[in-house]
């Protein structure tokens, strides 16, 4: 199978008002891979995906989604190309007045004009992808951490994303609740054949589901090594890369 | 694209065929709603043509899924897409229901009943949230209250010379007010010198605490049931909680305090302005001398009048910081409860204020004040 690229960073710097973060990084990201952004706390993952989702602009660079070029787009351009693109927050972003329906109904009402019946049919349906089959009028409020991310999710994928973002995934999440996730992701991954990009630095989940990654080094402000991580562990490039993929046990 | 579905011997044949992009057919649903209906043993789908297809499509069959489920009908799939059957597969994981328990309609007598209930408890939680704040001055006298002084300070700057502007022009305009109004009448008798006594009794009396109160119920009161709502939603006062830190001693004595302590300060800045107001119209309008103003003001003056005042203003603070902290401290969990939360602490703030003063003015009338 022959792979397209389906986002696609050129010469990327990523920072705030006086200070970079990354600079001149290029990487590519392929259609219906698992992508795993890793690296170090604070060296700019985050802000690298705010980036790349229009929330912060580049400090230079472009980033091209399905060959269009997104930092350049003017607003109403880039709410089309997001249109594609679902996107999980660390804490979910749920609306807290809102029951979960109403949350993921929000993105259907707003792009599509399908009837109310068929909305609330989709719900459901996204509902029960994620396992909260039945959960339909609860309010964030009443459900746990895990659920939340979950429903979160839910409404990331209400408009059948091609790609979904996903920041720390696993933060505050029990290991099973956290690789219960991850199996969920895989499965989005294999039958939609969403493109998956995770910002993460949790070791299981990246060698558990990650087929291509980035390690963004803080200190030079550059990629450190990109790659299959499985690949990257068995021949780490540089004795960074190794103290992070060993957790500093390598010594 | 299109569903095309036939019966045969309790067996439905479904063929989905085509593109499935945005498919919201409501008479095809429905008409395949109305064929799930009929008694079935089994179901097929094939999806040998099937070339594009999204959630549209997926929710069709996830339903047929479903029924069939329910009714225990075997259902087969054939040349279906891997990831479509994956998919479906995973929506139809059962899960573990979630209980909760439906919305009853209660007979009167019983809702009656429980509102009974609602409001004596609240009584109950309000008059210990009372003692608590009391119990924290208490504590605090004997410095053993666990208050930041900082809180403290930022609270009383709050009330204090922040609301200055905005107290000093209500007032103003309050005894503006009066004073116009007052001539219209008073002029008909030709007393409008009178005008003078008028604004200073009832801005000294009354008017000045009652517009303070309004104005701080609305500014601050509503800013502490803000804040600490805030703080309620995000654990922040469950962290006290469990550091053994009562939030009466940390959220609401500084802020109580402040309050309490600006209030008369404020009621008297009021008076001044109202009479200041008033001048203005009586000299400027009603060709009153200043030195006649200021000499039916002083006469009318009477320091009972004005003590009555301060007083209503020393109660009045009491009362909204008392609300603004109830409502935060018992805020509810999610965004919206903060609004309700700030809504609730202005508006009794206000109740209370006028059920105070009519407690004030009889004790004053039993006492001959
Ligand atoms: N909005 C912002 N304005 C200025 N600096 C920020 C902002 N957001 C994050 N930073 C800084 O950028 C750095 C990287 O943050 P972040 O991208 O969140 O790191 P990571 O997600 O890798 O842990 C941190 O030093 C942080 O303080
Ligand atoms: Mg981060």
């Amino acid at each position: 199978m022959t792979k397209t690229p389906i986002i696609t960073a050129k010469n990327l710097s990523v920072g705030y008002d006086d200070f970079l973060l990354m600079k001149n990084i290029s990487f590519e990201i392929n259609k219906g891979d698992i992508f795993i952004i890793m690296g170090g706390s604070g060296c700019g993952k985050s802000s690298l995906l705010k980036v790349m989702t229009g929330l912060v602009p580049a400090k230079g660079g472009h980033v091209y989604i399905e060959g269009k070029n997104f930092t350049n787009a003017t607003v109403s351009e880039q709410n089309e190309i997001m249109k594609k693109c679902g996107i999980l927050y660390q804490s979910g972003a749920l609306f807290s007045s809102m029951t979960l329906a109403e949350n993921i109904a929000l993105p259907l009402q707003q792009y599509t004009h399908y009837s109310a019946q068929t909305i609330r049919e989709l719900v459901s349906l996204k509902l029960a992808l994620v396992g909260l089959k039945g959960f339909e009028d609860f309010y964030p409020a009443e459900i746990s951490g895990g659920m939340k991310k979950r429903a979160g999710l839910a409404r990331a994928l209400a408009l059948d994303p091609e790609i979904v973002y996903f920041d720390e995934p696993s933060a505050g999440l029990d290991p099973v609740s956290s690789k219960l996730l991850d199996d969920l992701i895989l499965d989005i991954n294999q039958s939609l054949g969403t493109t998956i990009v995770i910002v993460t630095h949790e070791l299981s989940s990246i060698f558990a589901i990650g087929n291509n990654s980035i390690f963004l080094d803080g200190a030079t402000k550059s990629i450190g090594a990109r790659g299959n991580p499985k690949d990257l562990l068995k021949n780490p490039p540089s004795e960074v890369v190794k103290q992070f993929l060993t957790r500093g046990e390598s010594k | 694209m299109s569903l095309s579905y036939h019966i045969t011997d309790k067996t439905l044949s479904l063929t989905v065929s085509g593109d499935y992009i945005d498919y919201d057919n409501e008479a095809e649903k429905s008409a395949l709603n109305e064929a799930l209906s009929h008694k079935l043993s089994h179901i097929t789908i094939d999806a040998q043509a099937l070339k594009k297809w999204d959630s549209t499509l997926v929710v069709i069959l996830f339903n047929i899924m479903q029924v069939a489920n329910r009714k225990k009908i075997k259902v087969s799939l054939s040349h279906f897409p891997k990831g479509l059957e994956r998919l479906l597969n995973l929506a139809m994981t059962v899960d573990r229901k979630p209980d909760k328990s439906a919305f009853i309609q209660q007979p009167v007598l019983e809702r009656l009943g429980q509102w009974g209930i609602g409001v004596y408890t609240a009584t109950g939680k309000g008059l210990s949230f009372i003692g608590q704040t009391f119990r924290s001055i208490g504590r605090l006298i004997m410095g053993k209250a666990i208050m930041r002084k900082v809180d403290f300070l930022f609270a009383l700057q709050d009330c204090s010379w922040k609301a200055i502007p905005i107290v000093s022009l209500i007032s103003f305009m309050v005894g503006l007010i009066l004073a116009f109004v007052g001539a219209v009448q008073l002029k008909l008798f030709g007393a409008q010198i009178y005008v003078a006594s008028l604004v200073t009794i009832a801005m000294t009396r009354i008017m000045g605490a009652i517009m303070i109160g309004i104005i701080m119920a609305g500014r601050t009161g509503a800013s502490y049931a803000a804040t600490i709502g805030t703080m309620q939603v995000n654990e922040e006062v469950d962290a006290l909680k469990t550091m053994g830190i009562p939030t009466t001693d940390f959220l609401v004595l500084p802020r109580f305090l402040a309050l309490v302590l600006t209030m008369p300060f404020l009621t008297m800045w009021a008076d001044f302005m109202g009479m200041i107001g008033g001048g203005t119209v009586s000299i400027l309008m009603l060709d009153i001398v200043p030195q006649e103003y200021i000499r039916y003001s002083v006469n009318a003056f009477g320091l009972d009048n004005f003590l009555v005042g301060i007083f209503h203003g020393l109660v009045f603070g009491c009362v909204i910081a008392l609300c603004g902290c109830y409502y935060g401290v018992n805020c509810g969990r999610n965004a919206d409860s903060v609004g309700v939360a700030t809504t609730k602490a202005v508006v009794s703030a206000i109740v209370w204020m006028i059920v105070m003063t009519g407690l004030i003015t009889l004790a004053c009338e039993v006492i001959g004040v």
